[in-house]
């Protein structure tokens, strides 16, 4: 059966996408999935080649025909997002795409042509199949295009036989990350040890809970404040989160990175190699990632 | 002036530049931690929070006495917030945008307010700074209005640092639009050059003039300022990888405090800020 593990952080930049392409030289018959869309990295580890590109449509914009507009300001008043100058052009920015202008104008004169919002891709990578997308700058909906393409990662996985997704989260507790966790079979959450990571650790903990996703926890970096590991790891023990393991911080991800390498392919022998390779046996080891899902358990019982 | 500070990419130093800048500049300035998701700076600042005030979104909520399941609701909600089943109307409150088109096409009058609970805005001091924040509602996925009623509280200050959210999608275009500056932190890895690309097309469609600050500057390659060069951006500070900075960092204190050496570079850096925002008005008087 299928399985996925999502690598969330709530705080950015704590390893999260290192340490997914890390896990893509350890995985077998895995497909790779890059969920944050919004600022997505994953590729440019895995230089993957496309295969398929597709348009996402987001929502639609509202366009006011000035030629049919009477400036009524009827319009101005409804919106209440103040998207309407005063001479009556919408700014897409400001625009939610409620429609209510559209519908509500006497003269008809509102067009809402739906928005390109960004593309996604299936492609072909050294270590597989991978989905992955890029979100237009300054664009909504992003929490529309982590599901859609963890679901098309699913689907993939599913014609090809691949019995893990590994899915590289966005940062923060949003739409975009609850988008991202949702029905995973267990999140892994990167966290560093300082106070910003370990506060930030809690909410996107609670998130897990509010949802009802088991979390693992790995921190990374550990050695750069002991003291605030062990905090962390206490924490993680009173919430009963299991803590999969500690990376030391070692130069050679950024190193790794900078030739568009993951760390086994740069530096195999590094500490920093032998760890992460115990966190990946420990996270698949885990209880949360052999057990059936919810959604499996009540057909069998069925 | 207003200054927000982004990045593209999440973890690069937004939260250090936004605290070390707003306690180099003394009296009459203001911080906003518009990253309602994570806010951060309280942990840098300690503030005294003077007053916490939940915050809502309106939703609509059925006055069922009165309500006729005609549908109007249903049918102008783009949102699917609105759903009639036989004669009973189901609202789903965390899909509502609160458009108030509901409100607007209901003929019976049958609408009344309801609130979706958001966060809270949180307000106080530490020392002579005064200091705003937000914290999104964990379980709540739309953070631009409540980073809206963050923004709102800039009133009485000269000066206002804003400290953005990651990413340049709407949440950190909600956090920097309309202010005159925005400092854009990045490292110098691919990962920061690919971001900080993405976030400089961002600041360009808001048409706002921006500038790069490069944290743990020495920790990768050159092709941070490579780009800056061919994009004519200024790089306005660098800040290295130091083993003091990253532990004072760890345990939650402010560059300037552990190195007090850096207010004056900070300073420096507000200078520079405030020449090119001088300068760009210059420009576009004559």
């Amino acid at each position: 059966m299928k399985r996925e593990l999502v690598i969330i952080s709530g705080k950015g930049g704590t390893g999260k996408t290192s340490i997914t392409a890390a896990f893509a030289s350890l995985a077998k018959n895995s497909v790779l999935c890059d969920a944050d869309v919004d600022a997505a990295d994953l590729h440019l580890l895995m230089q993957p080649t496309v295969l398929q590109t597709t348009d996402f449509i987001g929502g639609s914009k509202a366009e006011i025909r000035k030629e049919d507009c009477v400036e009524c300001g009827v319009c101005r008043d409804l919106c209440r997002f103040s998207a309407i100058s005063e001479d009556y052009t919408v700014d897409p920015i400001s625009c939610e795409g409620c429609g209510v202008c559209v519908d509500l104008c006497p003269e008809k004169a509102i067009d809402f042509p739906v928005q390109k919002c960004g593309e996604w891709y299936i492609s072909d990578t050294r270590f597989g199949s991978m989905v992955h997308a890029r979100l237009g700058i300054a664009e909504e909906n992003s929490g529309k295009l982590v599901s859609l393409v963890r679901r098309e990662a699913e689907r993939l996985a599913e014609n090809k036989g691949c019995e893990l997704i590994l899915t590289d989260g966005p940062p923060g507790i949003g739409c975009p990350v609850i988008a991202a966790i949702g029905g995973a079979t267990a999140l892994l959450i990167i966290v560093e040890p300082t106070v910003s990571g370990l506060h930030d650790l809690q909410r996107v903990a609670d998130l897990a809970a509010h949802f009802k996703v088991a979390g693992l926890v790995c921190i990374n970096k550990f050695d750069l404040n002991t003291d605030m590991s062990s905090k962390i790891e206490d924490m993680c023990e009173k919430r009963r989160m299991a803590t999969v393991g500690r990376i030391p911080f070692d130069p050679v991800f950024t190193k790794a990175m900078i030739e568009g390498k993951n760390i086994f392919e740069y530096a195999p022998d590094s500490k920093a190699a032998h760890t992460t390779r115990e966190v990946w046996e420990s996270v698949m080891g885990f209880p949360a990632m052999n057990m059936l899902g919810i959604r499996d358990f009540s057909t069998i019982i069925r | 002036m207003i200054i927000s500070i982004a990045s593209g990419k999440g973890g690069t130093g937004k939260t250090t530049v936004a605290t070390s800048l707003a306690l180099s500049l003394g009296a009459d300035v203001r911080l906003l931690d518009c990253d309602v998701e994570e806010p951060n700076a309280h942990l840098f600042l300690n503030p005294m929070i003077e007053k916490s005030e939940k915050v809502g979104a309106w939703v609509p909520a059925i006055r069922e006495e009165v309500c006729t399941a005609c549908k109007k609701c249903m049918e102008i909600c783009r949102f699917r917030a609105i759903t009639v089943v036989g004669k009973k109307v189901l609202v789903f409150p965390e899909l509502c945008h609160s458009c108030g088109g509901c409100l607007e096409v209901c003929p019976e009058d049958a609408i009344a307010d309801g609130v979706r609970e958001l966060g809270v805005v949180e307000s106080g001091a530490c020392g002579e700074l005064a200091f705003v924040h937000g914290r999104l509602r964990v379980g709540e996925a739309m953070s631009p209005p409540l980073i809206r009623k963050v923004r709102a509280a800039k009133n009485g200050a000269t000066t206002v640092i804003i400290d953005a959210p990651p990413g340049t999608s709407c949440p950190v275009i909600t956090a920097i639009k309309g202010t005159d500056f925005v400092i854009l932190v990045t490292e110098p890895t691919p990962f920061g050059l690919h971001d900080l690309i993405l976030a400089v097309e961002a600041v360009r469609i808001l048409g706002i003039p921006c500038g790069i600050v490069i944290n743990r500057a020495d920790i990768g390659d050159d092709r941070v300022l490579e780009y800056a060069a061919r994009e004519g951006l200024d790089i306005l500070m660098e800040i290295p990888f130091d083993r003091k900075i990253a532990e004072a960092y760890s345990c939650g204190r402010p560059i300037v405090e552990v190195m007090p050496e850096w207010t004056e570079r900070f300073r420096m850096l507000y200078r520079r800020i405030r020449e090119s925002v001088e300068g760009q008005e210059g420009k576009d008087e004559t």
